[in-house]
């Protein structure tokens, strides 16, 4: 077995609170929340997470949501806090965006890997699907300050859908949006922008996050250029901390493949190990 | 109260307290102890270990549903060796009771498993899970045949040797899991775990396809806890000597006593522990709290309690 996944990986860093809603607002489709979290916010590193419950006392969801990390501030006028851009798809999500200024929720973070940042100043590209941009506005900055080019793409399938927050842009290079129906940007799938894009900003290195279906098309271009390639996948999750095993992706690990968890070894995880095609490994996997 | 007697005893061994993770739905331990000692509680039940690794079934293996949730894993893990060398020595160190959850193929590979372990300084008990519903073929699944549940006990207590306890994990998939607790009890287990998850499905109405990669998947939460009350009352009654681990969507210290006044002698915690990782402590807790507000002095009295006739 590998020596990097012998080593026992635990979420060193994670406590779990009762977090304080400071701040609730409807921006087109989503909510921007912010959540007084303490020290958390001072180990959060973009790309990591939090799993918060849902539904209140008396929930019938009885599992949490896991939502990426927007931004974290350590030092406020409020102590630590984390920002949240949440989707109201579900009864969890729909739940969650009804509560008020004042209201707690229990809160575990921050939860799983980071973005690895290049160690010399690199031509960075981040890529967002829809609310997946999400986490990218924190990794920009960081980036941007280490002296990285940062070139931001950002798709959805209509203009309401792009989230790109006016202070999120501050830190970019350069932003592109692309739209399916022509809304707003470039009209066409965001992955038909990137091969040009790559050329004329000469990229080094990829970031991306957003559907799974996103990421393995971004992956496939990533190895055609032979780019770096860092992505925040999502699979169905129950416990967020390790021990369910339900969020595992397939990973090459020499000439064997290993189940990985996305919340402990993710959610960023390196395009170019996982095995995007799952039905290829329909005969090499438990029935 | 701090003379309230919280401990328990499953055949030689006693535990501290009766509150013990459930198998499948605590790792190793390594994760909880970054939300708490994991000598607290009465007991680290591991996953289920096979021979070899596992790399378990294909994605998506959860679906939530209505108080509860459907998981497809499909028994991933290290496999024995890896485990042996790993796990149990961290866990030891870490001053945590341990049993150890074994499942297999076939019953050669119950024995084989029972016999690495046998010299293991540091288990408790070892829980045969003969009712893991995540698996190909239906007919595998030991615990839904009187023959092959014995067969399968009958192997491990011949190889397990010494005065390790040996608990059956049954499933509550069954006509009549008294007949199953019987052929175990026969077989020579110490005791019983009661309930293993049911087999269940969920349809994405979006793909009008089984959500679930593995199609099916095992059902648990508080969505079955009554039918664990009622699987650990009916086998309670027909063996009232017979230690009973019972489980099934135990989410508070409510929940846990209903299973001790059916009949349970320890309550192992599973999917609560996924929405809060310290479940385990508030249970625990809140159990015993309950407990002493009902006059009880000691927990062991309170184990079948809704048996007794009414005065």
């Amino acid at each position: 077995m590998d020596a990097d996944l012998n080593q026992l990986k635990i979420n060193r860093n994670a406590k779990q609170i009762d977090a304080e809603i400071i701040s609730n607002k409807k921006v087109g489709p989503y909510h921007h929340m912010v959540f007084a979290v303490g020290e958390i916010a001072a180990s959060a590193r973009p790309g990591n997470f939090v799993a918060l419950s849902v539904g209140g006392e008396n929930s019938a969801s009885v599992l949490r949501r896991a939502f990426a990390i927007y931004r974290a501030t350590d030092k406020g006028l409020l102590g630590g806090t984390i920002e949240l851009v949440v989707a109201p798809h579900g009864a969890g999500s729909k739940w969650l965006c009804s509560l008020q200024i004042g209201d707690f929720v229990n809160l575990i973070g921050p939860l799983g890997t980071a973005f690895g940042i290049p160690t010399t100043a690199a031509n960075t590209m981040l890529i967002g699907g829809g609310y997946g941009s999400a986490p990218l506005f924190a990794l920009a900055e960081l980036l941007k300050n280490r002296g990285c080019r940062v070139d931001m793409v950002l798709g959805a399938s209509t203009a309401s859908k792009i989230y790109a927050p006016l202070e999120g842009k501050r830190s970019v290079s350069s932003l592109t949006l692309t739209t399916d129906d022509g809304t707003a940007g470039v009209h066409g799938q965001i992955t038909e922008s990137i091969p040009r894009l790559i050329r004329e900003f000469n990229t080094e290195v990829i970031y991306s996050c957003g559907p799974m279906s996103m990421l393995n098309s971004i992956n496939k271009i990533a190895q055609d250029f032979d780019l770096v390639h860092q992505c925040s996948v999502e699979e169905s999750m129950a416990c967020g901390i390790g021990v369910c095993m339900t969020c595992v992706v397939p990973v090459k690990v020499n000439d064997d493949i290993k189940m990985l968890r996305t919340c402990i070894d993710g959610p960023v995880m390196d395009g170019s190990s996982i095995i995007w095609d799952k039905e290829s490994l329909k005969d090499r996997l438990t029935k | 109260m701090n003379s309230f007697d919280f401990s328990t005893k499953i055949a030689s061994k006693r535990f501290e307290n009766p509150i013990f993770t459930a198998s499948g739905c605590a790792s190793s331990g390594q994760e909880l102890s970054q939300f708490f000692p994991l000598s607290e509680i009465g007991a680290i039940v591991t996953k289920s270990i096979m021979n070899k690794p596992r790399t378990g079934r294909i994605t998506p293996r959860m679906a939530e549903t209505p108080s509860g949730m459907l998981n497809s894993i499909g028994l991933q893990g290290p496999g024995i060796d890896l485990f042996l060398e790993r796990d149990i020595p961290w866990l030891v160190e870490n001053k945590a009771k341990v049993v150890v959850s074994i499942a297999g193929e076939s019953v050669d590979e119950y024995g084989v498993l029972a016999r690495r372990l046998r010299a293991v300084q540091g288990i408790s008990a070892i829980e045969v899970n003969i009712s893991c519903p995540n698996v190909e073929n239906r007919g595998q699944v030991f615990a839904c045949q009187p023959d092959t549940a014995s067969a399968v006990i009958e192997t491990v207590r011949r190889n397990i040797g010494g005065e390790l306890p040996i608990i059956a994990k049954l499933s509550p998939d069954v006509t009549d899991i008294v007949e199953i607790a019987a052929s175990v009890i026969k077989a020579g287990v110490d005791g019983l775990a009661l309930i293993n998850t049911l087999l269940g499905m969920v349809i994405d109405l979006n793909t009008m396809q089984p959500k679930l990669g593995g199609k099916t998947g095992g059902l648990s939460g508080p969505a079955i806890r009554p039918i664990a009350v009622r699987a650990i009352y009916q086998v309670h009654q027909a063996f009232p000597n017979t230690p009973i681990v019972g489980m099934g969507g135990v989410s508070n210290g409510r929940d846990a006593l209903e299973l001790v006044l059916a009949g349970a002698t320890a309550i192992s915690v599973g999917t609560a522990t996924f929405s809060d990782p310290t479940a385990v402590i508030k249970i625990r807790d809140e159990l015993k709290s309950l407990l002493i507000e009902r006059g009880f002095t000691d927990f062991k009295s309170a184990i079948g309690y809704a048996h007794r006739q009414s005065a």
